[in-house]
């Protein structure tokens, strides 16, 4: 341990911390822009600054090592004084139009320009840039005007994810945020994760808003309007309603959810048993009979089009199953439509998504197994809350409610497929109920494949089969996994891929979370463990047990992985370059 | 302001294999080196006189890193230039006395007879067009540099003339 002096204190703070660390631990909170714990420890924004004892200037406290006798001060006049300059010199290139911002409220820099009073938003004015907004891309607008250059967006499009689309152009004045020879986001191998709006602490990004089509097709009387919600999304979705992280509300947005005027209000967790069914059973066709492995996931949109751009020759490897808010669309405009008696030109289907790369999913080809798209719109986990925040809903007194049939049951295995493992476990345990033909015996839970590791490795036997299973989140370790595989380093039979990392729980739809939160806790697995706590109250925890898909396959869909299922539940991939002509 | 569009080349590239192998000799030497990236551009600068997006694209793809990181690097140092350089490469001074002498109004005739801006090159590449600072003859002001020819005691109206002297060359 360390001995300093914080603001005449003395605290003691293991070797290594740095100032911020150390201020911490003594309970002072110092305000950070740029700092990201580990992927953005660049010092640039100076908002940390403090002062250090025998110091020649002031320090940047995210990246000073504290040493033994150290003395500092960190809410000296001079210290104050500096932070509130450079608020006010990130404001005088900053388009301070908060009041029709999408972040107005959480945004970081609006927070600390209060807590520093700074009184005079307009001190520096002069020369200021003026970007056009971006809105190639399908599932975000890219506006510089409000960019503050703190690069978190880079630092997650290059270190969680390795796509590396987005980085600093130029230099002074004139540096800005954007792609390769100003390339719009659209034509560049971008994947529509949406973890650089997740990270942004202001409002430079932000995810397309379809709210006013959901609110326009629930009023249309010629509609019949359908919506239904990921695993994820109640394991974050009380965040925006002031409740603490990790906390579940799923019958509270139920209930939400139908005083929003929906014909019917259904839960993906459906559809996700139905990718297991399906997803299962293709595996076990590949395994056994030398079908292509190692078989891939393939309910992430974003990491599906990682795999497209940048591992092109490996897309036979994904499995041919929609993801489960597709197939689930096929479903209402197929199943449901032919059960209520309506024409699927008539059926508007929405989806409620923790994913922004969900917004590009809906929209691809062969998403539309019916002749009409399995999904009409998604909205984010964040526009869900905007809606029951417009619509007046007292969302905290709400009762809790269940889902509508036949689309309202689920296993255990469904909701955790909201989080990183979750998939492959729910596979794993349909898959040994097929391989065993027995029930009773064999496992539920595979905590092997549970938890934040970036890469999870597993090797299980079953009867005489052994199966070599690989979990990845976050696609710069999908990228490392793919690699070892490509090299023949390490071989698999099955591997869950998830796009954004810890998986759909920290998806680029969610809830926005600050970077002091970001810093400090562990808010990915207290969104996990909300998910396994759905599964552990389940009364039924594997998806071949959902006697709402017993139903389903016979009265519909016959065979697991018949004709009619392959014609309405699954798609196709394409090769995608790096980057469109230019 | 110089926006990451207007920094596009424009200009078809004209490079040949034999460059082409230059640089590709040049990668495979310094590939494996801490901050590779740097002295790979510099040197391609060398072999091409420009950073233009097929260069880029080549370095991107030997070294697997996105363009845009290419792209961020060779757009921060002033030393790498995205256009290439004409045949005759013109250097207005625009340091104070230049300036003072009327050195603003000499660059803009040249502007309008050459069709260009700053940092960029005529379509025959026989001009290129750039604004320094200082080149230490400030007694002859105001002043330009074409090559290794030095142009003092500039006025507007003697652009034409001058450029004339180069256009068959």
């Amino acid at each position: 341990m360390v001995n300093i002096k914080i603001n005449g204190m003395d605290v003691q703070a293991p070797e290594g911390s740095t100032i911020l660390e150390a201020a911490r631990l003594a309970h002072i909170r110092i305000p950070t822009l740029c700092y990201l714990k580990e992927i953005n420890e660049i010092g640039a924004c100076r908002i940390c600054v403090v002062e250090v004892k025998g110091a020649r200037t002031l320090v940047t406290a995210c990246v000073y090592p504290i040493s033994e006798g150290m003395e500092i001060t960190t809410q000296s006049p001079k210290v104050i004084e500096a932070r509130r300059n450079t608020l006010k010199l990130i404001l005088s290139d900053h388009d301070k139009e908060c009041l029709s911002c999408v972040r107005s409220g959480n945004c970081e820099l609006q927070t600390l320009c209060q807590e520093y009073g700074v009184d005079d938003a307009h001190e520096y004015e002069g020369a200021m840039n003026e970007f056009e907004l971006d809105t190639s891309a399908p599932h975000l607008v890219r506006n510089n005007n409000k960019c503050i250059l703190c690069r978190r967006c880079v630092a997650a499009c290059e270190k969680f994810q390795s796509v590396g689309v987005i980085g600093p152009n130029m230099r002074g004045f004139a540096t800005n945020i954007g792609s390769a020879y100003g390339m719009p986001l659209g034509s560049t191998a971008c994947i529509d994760c949406g973890q650089c709006i997740s990270v942004c602490p202001v409002g430079a990004l932000y995810e397309k808003d379809n709210t006013d089509d959901v609110f326009a097709a629930i009023a249309d009387p010629e509609k019949h309007v359908f919506v239904q919600t990921a695993p994820a999304v109640r394991a974050a979705l009380g965040e925006e309603f002031g409740y603490e992280v990790g906390t579940g509300v799923e019958g509270k947005m139920a209930a939400a959810l139908r005083r929003l005027g929906f014909d019917g209000v259904y839960d993906t967790n459906y559809g996700a048993d139905l990718t297991i069914l399906e997803e299962a059973h293709e595996f076990l066709d590949r395994f056994k009979n030398g079908g292509k492995l190692p078989l891939i996931t393939s309910c992430s949109p974003g990491w599906v089009k990682f795999c497209e751009h940048y591992f092109p020759d490996m897309t036979e490897n994904l499995s041919s199953c929609k993801s489960p808010h597709q197939m689930q669309g096929a479903m209402i405009k197929s199943f449901v439509a032919k059960q209520k008696g309506l024409n699927p030109k008539d059926i508007v289907t929405v989806s409620v998504m923790p994913c922004t790369a969900k917004k590009f999913e809906c929209k691809r080809d062969d998403e539309d197994g019916t002749g009409y798209p399995d999904v009409d719109v998604v909205i984010t986990t964040r526009e869900l809350a905007r809606m029951i925040k417009r619509a007046g809903i007292d969302f905290r007194n709400l009762p809790d409610e269940a889902f509508d049939d036949p689309m309202g049951e689920y296993s255990g295995g469904a909701v955790i497929f909201g989080t990183s493992g979750g998939v492959m476990e729910a596979a794993l345990r349909t898959a040994v109920y097929w391989i065993t033909n027995d029930d009773t015996n064999t496992p539920v839970e595979f905590n092997e494949v549970r938890g934040m590791g970036g890469i999870k490795e597993a090797t299980y036997t079953v009867g005489d089969v052994t199966v070599r299973v690989a979990v990845a989140s976050g696609t710069s370790n999908a990228r490392e996994l793919l690699n070892r595989v490509k090299n023949g380093e390490t071989q698999y039979d099955f591997i869950e891929v998830m796009g954004c990392p810890g998986g759909c729980i920290n998806g680029g739809g969610q809830p926005q979370v600050t970077a002091e939160v970001r810093n400090f806790t562990d808010y990915r697995t207290a969104r996990m463990n909300a998910l396994y706590r759905y599964d552990e109250a389940s009364a039924v925890r594997k998806s071949h047990q959902n006697n709402s898909l017993q139903t389903l396959y016979k009265e519909f869909l016959g065979d697991i992985g018949g004709e009619k299922a392959h014609h309405l539940l699954h798609t196709t991939y394409v090769k995608r370059g790096l980057y469109e002509e230019v | 302001m110089a926006t990451a569009e207007q920094t596009a080349t424009v200009l078809p590239f004209l490079g040949t294999p034999e460059q082409e192998e230059r640089l590709k000799d040049v990668i495979d030497e310094l590939r494996n080196e801490r901050g590779a990236l740097m002295p790979i551009l510099q040197r391609a600068q060398d072999i091409y006189g420009y950073l233009p997006i097929e260069v880029q694209k080549m370095i991107a793809e030997e070294l697997d890193v996105p363009l845009e990181k290419v792209f961020g690097v060779s757009t921060f140092y002033s030393q790498f230039t995205l256009t290439p350089k004409g045949k005759h490469h013109i250097s207005v001074c625009l340091g104070t006395a230049c300036y003072v002498k009327g050195s603003g109004i000499v660059l803009d005739k040249l502007k309008e007879k050459l069709e260009i801006d700053t940092g960029e090159c005529t379509a025959d590449r026989r001009f290129s067009l750039d604004a320094c600072r200082c080149v230490g003859a400030c007694g002859l002001a105001p002043v330009m540099t074409i090559g290794e020819d030095v142009y003092g005691r500039l006025s507007a109206d003697q652009v034409e003339g001058i450029l004339k002297k180069y256009e068959n060359d």
